[in-house]
């Protein structure tokens, strides 16, 4: 087996979900059988996690809508992924995940920023990982 | 947290199943081979996202199964440096917290990149974060089960691959070797910033 690139993509956490789920359905990619244990634990187990974060609610019109939204802040790639995929509701959380993020981001775009995510992205407060 | 890894490996499909459809056997073969494994410097892989190119099968003397060199992509995961985590405490020791996320366990965030200053508290076996407010000092446990956001500051991968017969580790003593034991991917973890560390802590 030979590696050739190690990461082409990332991934939101949405779009394993939706992976997993189709597999676990049998949509697309036939369900795991009673040989392949591995498969079905990963994928059970992943979707379990996955289900406590809130992007079960998601679809790929609010992602469109919500990358859009973030179009004006100048963010990285992985700093928009990880907003979408934490979903943060404190201004603290976005200084976590925004690098130099005091110079940057003033703090009425901080509370700007929290708005949107607020308005774009839907989910029950934090209802992770019960 | 997860990546597209692309990888190209040859799969060998047995006369037995062609009778199936060509490509399901090879999506077959894969998941079989890598859903739930760590590969080397690459991460957990998950579970097959596409083929993209198959080349031409081949059949050797001497095996009726044929070989094809399939091009795809896998879902893996492995968090990037810095990213930014939630996961539940599965233990405390000596050494640190120890974090699982129900399908990956092998994170640790060593005592040093806890909150300051934190102290193990012998009796409960638990961490706790000594937070100084007016009214003088808090004990912040980090109690077992409970969510804790961490930021992944480092991994390691050990080759795990068995040593062959005449390697140095096969002397007998494979079984008492703590190497042995050792697990193929490991996150390290830490929560000494604001905004890291029990959810609850910033909640209110």
């Amino acid at each position: 087996m030979e590696v050739v690139n190690k990461s082409v993509a990332m991934l939101s956490n949405y779009e394993v979900y939706s992976l997993l789920t189709d597999i676990q359905a049998g949509r697309g990619q036939k369900k795991p059988q009673k040989s392949q244990q591995n498969l079905a634990t990963i994928t059970y187990e992943v979707v379990q996690y996955l289900e406590n974060t809130y992007c079960k609610n998601l679809s790929p019109e609010i992602i469109t809508a919500f990358m859009k939204a973030l179009e004006p802040f100048k963010l990285t790639k992985a700093e928009k992924l990880q907003l979408l995929n934490n979903r943060p509701t404190a201004a603290v959380e976005i200084q976590l995940i925004v690098e130099e993020s005091e110079e940057r981001l003033t703090e009425d775009q901080i509370y700007l920023l929290l708005d949107i995510i607020q308005k774009h992205l839907p989910g029950e407060t934090r209802g992770r990982m019960e | 947290m997860f990546v597209l890894c692309e990888m190209k490996d040859t799969v060998r499909i047995a006369p037995h199943t062609f009778h199936k459809d060509t490509n399901d056997s090879i999506i077959h073969a894969l998941n079989t081979k890598l859903a739930n494994k760590v590969v080397h410097n690459v991460g957990l892989c998950i579970a097959l996202w596409d083929i993209t190119k198959l080349e031409d099968s081949y059949i050797f003397p001497g095996d009726g199964s044929h070989h094809t060199v399939v091009h795809f992509r896998y879902v893996v995961f492995r968090p990037f440096m810095d990213q930014i985590l939630v996961g539940k405490i599965k233990s405390c020791s000596k050494e640190g917290v120890h974090v699982w996320l129900k399908f990956f366990d092998n994170i640790i965030i060593p005592a040093d990149s806890l909150q300051h200053p934190s102290r193990f508290d012998e009796k409960e076996q638990l961490w706790a974060w000594e937070y100084q407010t007016e009214d003088g000092k808090h004990n912040l446990y980090m109690d077992v089960g409970e969510q804790i956001r961490f930021r992944v500051v480092d991994e390691v991968f050990v080759d795990t691959t068995p040593t062959g017969p005449d390697g140095k580790g096969a002397e007998g003593s494979d079984m008492s070797d703590p190497e042995a034991k050792k697990s193929p991917y490991t996150l390290i973890g830490s929560i000494s910033e604001p905004g890291l560390g029990l959810l609850s802590w910033w909640n209110s």
